[in-house]
């Protein structure tokens, strides 16, 4: 077998969950994007794995790890999930804005001022 | 044994069959409106790459992503889905407003990957058939208690960790639920 086939699968299923994570705004449906991003580099392992079929098979050994890791990965972001819609009823992830920096647009006199002391350090 | 483009064998096109399965669900499972069926498609995407671990010979690899995304993972999505009474039909709040910077950012990660694997792997072949041997239970367990008993161990520990992590987490009126003062309204 061509050893593309595999290699461009995994490639393209990455993007995949690329666009959804940064596409979703329910926080579940990230959920789902990162498992396939989980899923695109298990298959890349794989891969290589009867590829290149060291004696360790570090490949599927990997493999089995990654996906133990995201089962607890999963069980515990989707309980953060539901602590977030239990404390702020939704779980929207465009709607938590509490750590982003307030936005404060500036008044023009405000701009002048910021000017002018910029330019007195300047002098 | 000759090698090309031209002339695939059954093994490639059944990958590629299978692989087009697997990416339109993908897809699917990133673009579709209705979050319930996002979560079972993604259990045919999950069927479909373990048939593709079966075309490349690691078949425990194959019955363990069965039991565990097609099983495990998604009952747990499911129930996620349920608890926080996520709506049920179509709804367009699913997607962020503007999605051109994601479906650029997806292809141009797209195009970079294809291009560096195609480049760098053009002219390599490779036998599925005969690593059928480390795919087998008996071959991944040896290796596994041979020269990977360590990060075994470790693993299980993190899972023990990740099971108390949720329980705390989740649990109603405990040292976190004292924090929110709206918990009582929204039960």
């Amino acid at each position: 077998m061509h050893a593309v086939y595999p290699l461009v699968l995994g490639a393209l299923l990455f993007a995949i969950g690329l666009y959804g994570v940064l596409a979703r705004r329910s926080a579940i449906a990230v959920l789902m994007a990162i498992e396939l991003l989980l899923n695109a580099v298990t298959l890349n392992l794989v891969s290589f794995g009867a590829i290149l079929r060291d004696q360790y098979g570090m490949g599927q050994i990997f493999t089995l790890f990654i996906i133990t890791i995201a089962a607890a990965e999963t069980g515990l972001g989707l309980a953060i999930v539901l602590l977030l819609y239990r404390q702020r009823a939704t779980s929207d992830l465009g709607e938590q804005r509490e750590l982003a920096e307030p936005v404060e647009p500036y008044d023009s006199d405000e701009l002048l001022a910021v000017d002018e002391v910029e330019a007195g350090a300047a002098r | 044994m000759s090698h090309g483009y031209l002339s695939p064998t059954g093994v490639e096109i059944a990958f590629v069959l299978v692989g087009l399965v697997t990416l339109g669900s993908g897809l699917l499972v990133v673009t579709v409106k209705n979050l319930v069926y996002a979560a079972l498609w993604l259990i045919v995407c999950m069927g479909s790459i373990a048939v593709e671990y079966l075309l490349l010979s690691a078949e425990l690899l194959a019955w363990i992503q069965v039991l565990i995304y097609g099983g495990a993972v998604i009952v747990l999505f499911l129930f996620g889905l349920m608890l926080t009474r996520a709506p049920i039909g179509p709804t367009e709040e699913l997607n962020v407003r503007n999605r051109w910077p994601a479906a650029i950012v997806g292809l141009g990660a797209a195009g970079t990957l294809v291009t560096v694997v195609v480049q760098a792997y053009q002219h390599t072949w490779f036998d599925p058939r005969g690593a059928v041997s480390l795919g087998s239970a008996q071959a991944l367990g040896g290796q596994l208690f041979k020269y990977w008993v360590l990060p075994f161990e470790v693993l299980s520990v993190l899972l023990l960790a990740a099971l108390v992590g949720a329980i705390v987490l989740s649990r109603r009126g405990g040292a976190l639920g004292a924090q929110a003062p709206n918990e009582e309204a929204e039960a």
